[in-house]
């Protein structure tokens, strides 16, 4: 009879973490933050169709980074959620803060008791509103969740980002200065990322019910040139 | 609320109706009191730049009024607009699924419904209320949008199986409908413009509540005007209370001044 083999439990997450870790990294990476009118989230992404950035509900975006369809799976599920919440209670009882918990508890859940975790980090922004201020809710493929009122970054190299960023935000800044912000930020110092590398959408008080707006390459090119 | 995760094989799609029955929950309910509130009289016409819509906002039960100011034109999304005559309680329910319904497709699949796709959605929504229409409820919508791609105003009627049909200029539907239809037939041209279209649609509900009972007409001891909208390709638009107001106190100087006559040039 052969003996199953023993695997401390260290090593098991260890390994998984580090599985994780390893296809985020893969992928581009990903800046939110606010500014005057509301949350801009900006990406870098080649393709116009496979979006990192979604509307969830009224005026909560969703962003993931990683692997497409694992978090396309968590984006589809979060828009159900939202919308079975708006049409069974009412459209203010919409909240992030219980979708950034539903999709811990799934990803910590995934993380612990399937062969393979999710190779993905997802950020749920809420635009604020009476009863809540803005928030960016950051969801790590172990389910570790961590709530930031100004800016996030997701991604493989998220560190490095994170301290290109640091420097240059400021919380009242305009959509064009935020966006030029990002995209340098995602750049570093040795490229430059022009319209077609990028994806961009805000959340935006001057948009009505729905405040989600994706920006086009025309705007994006407007925004980053403008001085 | 747990995630609604799905198995790839048990997945609804972008369906919200069966989204929501995989918990459980009826889209349409079930349940009224048998002398409910019916609401009346809706119109849509085509004009130039796309369509218009208007309601009054009279909704009786029996003989009795049961609400003054009921808002029956809904944007069903930005670019087209749905109205409601029947059965309140459950064409309001249909018209808020169906507004769940668009914007729910567009958000999972990322792009926009078709119009007629947005008109058979909203006639499969019909047919699934056929059982309660049997027992009297029945609910019938009117429904109208921009086309983006064909780049016009279009306007889709139903009845009460979920039968669909496309307007080419214009319909009204409720118990005021036919009164409100005739003043439009006599009034309709091609390329109207936007004001001539509202022009007509004022003069249209006039006439259905001047001749049903169950349509209201404007209510100037309370302010209370029929809704007015139209959509464009800016989307859909709400004409603003104090315009339809003005048009209505128009309307009612000149037929003051005939003696209460429409005068021969429907003006």
């Amino acid at each position: 009879m052969s003996m199953p083999y023993y695997v401390a439990p260290e090593q098991i997450m260890k390994d998984r973490a580090e599985y994780a870790q390893k296809g985020i990294a893969r992928g581009r990476s990903l800046i939110a933050a606010i500014y005057n009118q509301g949350v801009v989230l900006v990406a870098e992404n080649p393709s116009k169709t496979l979006h990192k950035i979604s509307e969830i509900y009224d005026r909560i975006a969703f962003a993931g980074v990683g692997k497409f369809n694992e978090y396309d799976q968590l984006r589809v599920a979060g828009v159900r959620h939202a919308d079975l919440k708006g049409f069974q209670f009412s459209r203010s009882d919409v909240d992030a803060r219980s979708l950034a918990n539903l999709y811990a508890q799934y990803l910590g859940n995934v993380f612990t008791h399937e062969m393979k975790p999710l190779e993905v980090e997802i950020l749920v922004a809420e635009l604020a509103n009476e009863q809540r201020p803005t928030q960016l809710f950051h969801v790590a493929y172990e389910g570790t969740i961590t709530d930031e009122g100004e800016w996030a970054v997701l991604g493989g190299e998220a560190e490095t980002i994170r301290q290109n960023f640091a420097g240059r935000f400021d919380a009242s800044w305009e959509l064009d200065a935020a966006v030029k912000a990002c995209v340098a930020a995602l750049a570093g110092t040795e490229r430059t990322l022009g319209p077609e590398d990028l994806e961009a959408a805000m959340l935006s008080e001057g948009n009505g019910r729905r405040t989600f707006e994706r920006l086009d390459d025309a705007t994006i090119a407007t925004l980053l040139g403008a001085s | 609320m747990a995630l609604p995760l799905f198995k790839p094989q048990l997945d609804p799609g972008p369906d919200f109706a069966s989204l929501l029955a995989t918990r459980g929950i009826q889209g349409i309910s079930e349940n009224a009191a048998t002398m409910s509130p019916h609401g009346t009289t809706v119109l849509a016409i085509r004009y130039r730049d796309g369509v218009l819509m208007a309601g009054d906002r009279r909704a009786t039960a029996g003989h009795a009024i049961e609400h003054r100011a009921m808002e029956k034109v809904f944007a069903a999304d930005r670019y087209s607009a749905v109205a409601i005559s029947g059965s309140a309680g459950m064409a309001l329910e249909m018209v808020k699924l169906f507004q769940v319904q668009l914007e729910h497709y567009e958000k999972v699949e990322g792009v926009t419904l078709s119009l007629e796709g947005k008109a058979n959605q909203l006639a499969q929504m019909v047919r699934t209320h056929l059982p309660m229409a049997m027992q009297g409820f029945i609910v019938v919508p009117l429904f109208c949008g921009f086309d983006l791609a064909k780049n016009t105003g279009r306007i889709f009627t139903y009845d009460p199986t979920g039968g669909h049909y496309e307007e080419t200029d214009f319909q009204a539907t409720g118990s005021g409908g036919r009164d409100a239809r005739t003043t439009i037939k006599l009034g309709y041209r091609d390329n109207l413009d936007v004001d001539e279209a509202v022009e007509l649609a004022v003069l249209a509900l006039y006439e259905a509540a001047d001749a049903d009972s169950a349509t209201g007409g404007p209510d100037m001891v309370r302010g209370i005007y029929p809704l007015v909208a139209c959509v464009s390709n800016q989307g859909y638009q709400r004409i603003d209370d104090a315009e339809v107001a003005r048009r209505f106190e128009e309307a009612i100087e000149r037929r003051r001044e005939l003696g209460g006559a429409a005068g021969g040039s429907l003006r």
